[in-house]
């Protein structure tokens, strides 16, 4: 079971009422198989983690896990144990921007 | 008993306001999908609880949202605006090219006899459909693909569709603008398209008949007569009496012939309603005082409309879609504010009120009037 932690607007969105959402994921867990499993799970945030057409990374969404900036590494690289067993939750996360 | 529904969309969620066929008192729902920008929010003219929206956010894209309600409830409606085929490129600011890349929806246009159709004008300008009540979307190409589309630049306010007009006697005929390449008109349904901007004068396009690059900011039809349209140019207002094979210049008397809005009023074809701002480098009204202008002869002699507005120390703008008129009698005349005011008029513009007036900055404003 993957625990991913979503920003406020996408959990508003999804009309989830918790800040936190549970996967299953069969196969190895990357941050694509977690996108991809977000993506299924709750259509309405298509396109709101990465562009439908090129599926580059929207430049204001950053990706952590175990206090690590997991955003420009690679998509299909397995991501540490203690998220893939659920221990530690997947941040996607909205950039701090503005002024 | 008759009534309004004012939809205002703005830079950090969606209003709707409700008021009896009086428009004295209002009710303020909102705000809706707080946090985002709502670019547009406009009812199905066959359905009037039918309404779409744009939701967009600088983090997070575009969304579309539906309500079957009148707002009541919401959906989330399908996002993916794919440009047809290879998108190719236009011009940059700085003359380069530059490739078609899809940012938001500026303008949603809902078909007048079926209210699963609906239009989006989009940034970077095209214009798209989806037949299906917004779950899905293809573009309609012909409008990119007539030749000029390589030769668009954007704006400062980027290369957006923003102005769709339906022609109501004739559904294949439909108009619609974009800042800055300027308006282009199909004659059968979208496959084809071609310019219509003679007469426009640009003075930063040395060539007084060039086909685009006029940066075009509203136009606005009575349906009584779809061939007379009426636009606020950057600097102008034009109008044509031929659906855009010519534009002539009506600024008249106006105190300055640049601003963004431009409505008709809904009983009178030739009572039309601007609203001018300084300039193009300042985007305040002249003296500090919101005046609208009104022409009942279609232009060329205007007269200032104030009773009601901010007369003094007012440095707020009224973007392109924050004008709307309902069709009630009196006709109600209503606009948005970059400082959050929604005026509205209940006797054509003789006198106005804010019915709210903190909003965020609004974006958008459309009417409905409800039967």
């Amino acid at each position: 079971m993957i625990r991913v932690t979503l920003p406020a607007h996408l959990r508003t969105l999804a009309r989830l009422s918790g800040s936190e959402v549970t996967l299953e994921i069969t196969g190895p867990v990357t941050q694509r198989s977690i996108i991809d499993a977000i993506e299924a799970r709750y259509p309405m945030l298509r396109g709101t983690l990465r562009d439908q057409v090129t599926f580059r990374r929207r430049p204001f969404v950053r990706f952590f896990a175990c206090t690590k900036d997991f955003s420009n590494e690679d998509l299909d690289a397995p991501l540490p144990e203690v998220v893939a067993n659920g221990t530690e939750p997947f941040l996607i996360v909205g950039a701090i921007a503005g002024g | 008993m008759s009534g309004v529904r004012v939809l205002v969309g703005t830079r950090k969620g969606a209003f709707i306001l409700t008021s009896d066929g009086k428009r004295e008192r209002w009710e303020v729902s909102g705000p809706h999908f707080a946090g985002w920008e709502i670019y547009h929010l406009k009812g199905s003219p066959v359905d009037p609880n039918r309404i779409y929206v744009s939701q967009s956010s600088g983090w997070f894209g575009q969304t579309i949202q539906r309500s079957n309600d009148g707002g009541k409830t919401w959906e989330t409606k399908g996002n993916k605006f794919l440009y047809d085929g290879i998108a190719g490129t236009h011009l940059w600011y700085d003359g380069t090219t530059h490739p078609w890349e899809f940012k938001r929806v500026w303008h949603l246009e809902p078909s007048l006899s079926d209210p699963d159709v609906v239009y989006a004008g989009v940034e970077d300008a095209a214009l798209f459909q989806s037949t299906d009540g917004a779950q899905n979307w293809l573009e309609i190409s012909g409008l990119r693909r007539h030749g000029t589309g390589s030769r668009w630049q954007p704006g400062a306010g980027g290369m957006c569709l923003h102005t769709i007009l339906i022609d109501p006697s004739n559904h294949e005929r439909i108009f619609i603008a974009i800042s800055a390449a300027g308006a282009f008109r199909t004659d059968d349904g979208g496959k084809t398209w071609r310019p219509i901007n003679q007469g426009l004068r640009s003075e930063y396009i040395p060539d007084p008949n060039a086909e685009v690059g006029h940066c075009v900011h509203r136009i606005a039809m009575h349906p009584s007569r779809p061939q007379v349209l009426f636009m606020q140019k950057h600097w102008d207002v034009m109008r044509t009496d031929n659906a855009g094979d010519s534009w002539r210049e009506v600024s008249g008397n106006l105190p300055t012939d640049f601003g963004f809005v431009i409505d008709v009023h809904a009983h009178e074809p030739e009572t039309i309603y601007v609203v001018p701002i300084k300039s193009d480098s300042e985007h305040f009204p002249p003296e500090g005082k919101l005046r609208v202008y009104r022409s009942r002869s279609g232009g060329d002699e205007w007269e200032a409309l104030t009773k009601g507005l901010p007369q003094r120390d007012c440095y707020v703008n009224v973007l392109r879609d924050a004008m709307a008129v309902d069709s009630l009698d009196k006709c109600g005349i209503y606009f948005g504010t970059t400082g959050g005011q929604v005026y509205a008029s209940n006797d054509a513009g003789d006198s106005w009120n804010a019915i709210v007036r903190d909003l965020p900055a609004v974006l958008s404003v459309e009417v409905q009037t409800l039967l």
